[in-house]
């Protein structure tokens, strides 16, 4: 090679290409980079192992070694220092279903495992078809007749019966399908250019949002048969329900909001230049661009609105929650009231923590479009 | 007031406020079926917002747009017909992100005019062949050039069988390397007989596919004349200032 010139930055002969070094490969190389890279980070890793040292053993040693795992005594608790988690197996009736007829808790079993299982097949965008809006209607109406019975041999089981998991879903899910397209009405009557139906939606929003959601649900209960003939009283769960969509709504459509404000103005206006009327621009141009880009948003509203069901106990209707105080009424494993609530906690922790991961799933599906 | 089928847009006395900003002042403009307009100017002089005013994306406040005959006014029913009559092409194309090139089409057609899916997918794809890009037909707008994403756009325009076609700086935010085949395009269609109305700062397009070229500056109309007078002979002081400035652009 002859170059006529040959300055430091040009590669001479061929460049080796070297492994890294070991000190960064392998998972020692992992456990160095990510617990001991700097004096600081070696100071945050022993404190975090010593604190995990104090908690994990204990706990483990409460929750699982000393623990009790089936009895029907409760005295035989009473002698051990773990956890008494036979409670749950003596009181998983109350707590899932509250005071809905012992012989009849089959029906409720059936509305949470159907509920669940569209639920799994809503989650998977392939389902994403015209026939699953028809399936959800079927299953409606399904859970309805098998809550409700009074059909078909079923035996007549009144809304002040529901209680426990199948009444927490139900709820939940009537929240939110009814709340979302309360929502965006509200969002798109916020930026209307009638001024009585801007005025009349933000006034909505704006109460509610500025109400906790128990003084809603106080609202519905008390205020509302005080407006009423005294001839008609309506359900108090449907009182209740109808709070919760409200509350959901009003939240839900400041979300929704943001989805419309954030669609360029250029949309607009392709939309009218094209002769579109304002429903079909909406419907067809405008939502699914905002609602697409506020679904993660959205999905936090939905989380919160599951967490949300359990104040329904508040005014006396027993939900998971509710149903499992109840049951803690019985001396003799009130005691054990602890390990009733972590099964609890547990319960929503599932039904929470795969709705928080499909968000993300979700988000990163859109953002790759 | 001129009452005339040869008339495509007439526009009388024309006024525009933004709050206190005179954004038109005293329009007067006429507009021939089948003539090609190019409007030009400085940006703020208030031709892309005399351009929405044909098609009432933006209200006037004083004065009188009649397009095909049809008075503009708040009137819903006039305004919707004046639309369906005619059909706009934007500078930032504003196609639909979310639908493919095909519903971008057959939106218009479907949803405003009650046409058949069926036909509307018809004409749709033979627009696109037309301007170029029938090989995009399933692609979503984001995966298309600005140069095929504005075709596309100019095919929306024309499904509706407008009388009338709006441009607003149609190649203003196309690479260099992108005008020329929207040009091509534009070209085509002037000579097609179709009414153009159109807002650029292509003086080549003005030279060659114009009717009648319009000066305006600060929300007026200081000259209009045949591309051939406008060019050799421009009678105001501040149209020869801004074609002195555009032929510096381009030589440079």
């Amino acid at each position: 090679m002859n170059h006529k010139r040959t300055s430091s930055y040009v590669v001479r002969g061929d460049g080796q290409r070297l492994p890294p070094p070991t000190s960064h490969v392998g998972w020692l190389g992992a456990i160095r980079q990510s617990l001991f890279a700097n004096p600081t980070n070696v100071v945050f890793t022993l404190l975090a192992a010593t604190l995990l040292l104090l908690i994990i053993p204990p706990l483990l040693r409460w929750a699982i070694l000393d623990a009790i795992w089936y009895t029907t005594d409760p005295t035989a608790c009473r002698t051990i220092a773990g956890a008494c988690w036979a409670v749950v197996a003596e009181k998983y009736r109350v707590i899932l279903f509250g005071t809905y007829p012992y012989t009849e808790q089959w029906r409720g079993a059936l509305v949470v495992g159907l509920i669940t299982l569209l639920a799994i097949v809503t989650a998977i965008p392939r389902c994403w078809k015209a026939w699953l809006i028809g399936l959800w209607f079927v299953t409606a109406t399904l859970c309805t007749i098998l809550m409700f019975g009074g059909v078909f041999g079923l035996r007549y089981v009144s809304t002040a019966s529901w209680g426990g998991l199948p009444l927490t879903m139900i709820v939940f899910l009537i929240t939110v399908g009814l709340g979302l397209p309360l929502a965006i009405v509200l969002a798109l009557g916020r930026r209307s250019e009638l001024p009585v139906v801007r005025m009349v939606c933000i006034g909505i929003i704006e109460i509610v949002r500025g109400l906790p959601l128990v003084s809603v649900l106080f609202m519905m209960i008390i205020f509302v048969p005080l407006f009423l003939p005294s001839e008609l009283t309506i359900d108090k769960l449907l009182r209740a329900l109808i709070g919760m969509v409200i509350f959901f709504g009003a939240y839900a459509a400041e979300v929704v909001r943001g989805g419309l404000q954030a669609i360029p103005i250029g949309q607009y206006d392709a939309a009218r230049a094209l002769g579109l009327r304002y429903w079909p621009a909406t419907a067809r141009i405008i939502l699914p661009q905002a609602l697409r880009i506020v679904i993660p948003a959205l999905m936090n509203d939905i989380i919160r609105a599951f967490k949300n069901t359990t104040f329904v106990s508040i005014i006396g209707i027993f939900d998971v929650l509710g149903a499992t105080k109840a049951s803690m009424r019985d001396v003799d494993w009130v005691r054990y009231a602890t390990e009733a609530y972590i099964f609890v906690a547990l319960l929503f922790f599932i039904y929470c923590f795969s709705m928080s991961k499909y968000s993300e799933f979700i988000a990163r599906r859109l953002e790759r479009k | 007031m001129l009452v005339n089928k040869d008339i495509a847009v007439s526009i009388e006395g024309l006024h525009k406020w933004y709050g206190d900003f005179h954004a038109l002042r005293d329009i007067n403009l006429y507009v021939g079926r089948g003539e090609r307009v190019v409007i030009c100017g400085p940006s703020g002089s208030g031709k892309s917002s005399l351009l929405r005013c044909i098609n009432r994306l933006e209200t006037h406040q004083r004065g009188d747009i009649h397009v095909n005959g049809i008075k503009l006014d708040s009137d819903i029913d006039s305004i919707r017909e004046v639309r369906q009559q005619t059909s706009m092409v934007f500078q930032q194309f504003n196609l639909f992100p979310h639908l493919n090139v095909l519903d971008n089409l057959t939106i218009g057609p479907v949803y405003s005019m009650h046409a058949r899916p069926i036909d509307a997918k018809e004409h749709a794809l033979q627009l696109l062949e037309r301007v170029r890009v029938l090989d995009q037909a399933h692609k979503f707008p984001g995966q298309l050039s600005g140069g095929q994403q504005q075709r596309v756009a100019i095919a929306r325009a024309l499904i509706t069988n407008p009388e009338i076609l709006l441009f607003d700086e149609p190649t203003s935010s196309l690479d260099p390397e992108m005008i020329s085949e929207v040009l091509d395009v534009m070209i085509e269609l002037a000579t097609t007989g179709i009414t153009m109305i159109v807002v650029t700062h292509e003086m080549g397009f003005a030279r060659h596919a114009a009717d009648l070229v319009v000066f305006m500056d600060e929300g007026e109309i200081l000259e209009a004349a045949a591309p051939e007078a406008f060019f050799s002979r421009p009678e105001n002081a501040r149209t020869i200032q801004f074609l002195d400035k555009l032929d510096l652009a381009v030589a440079s």
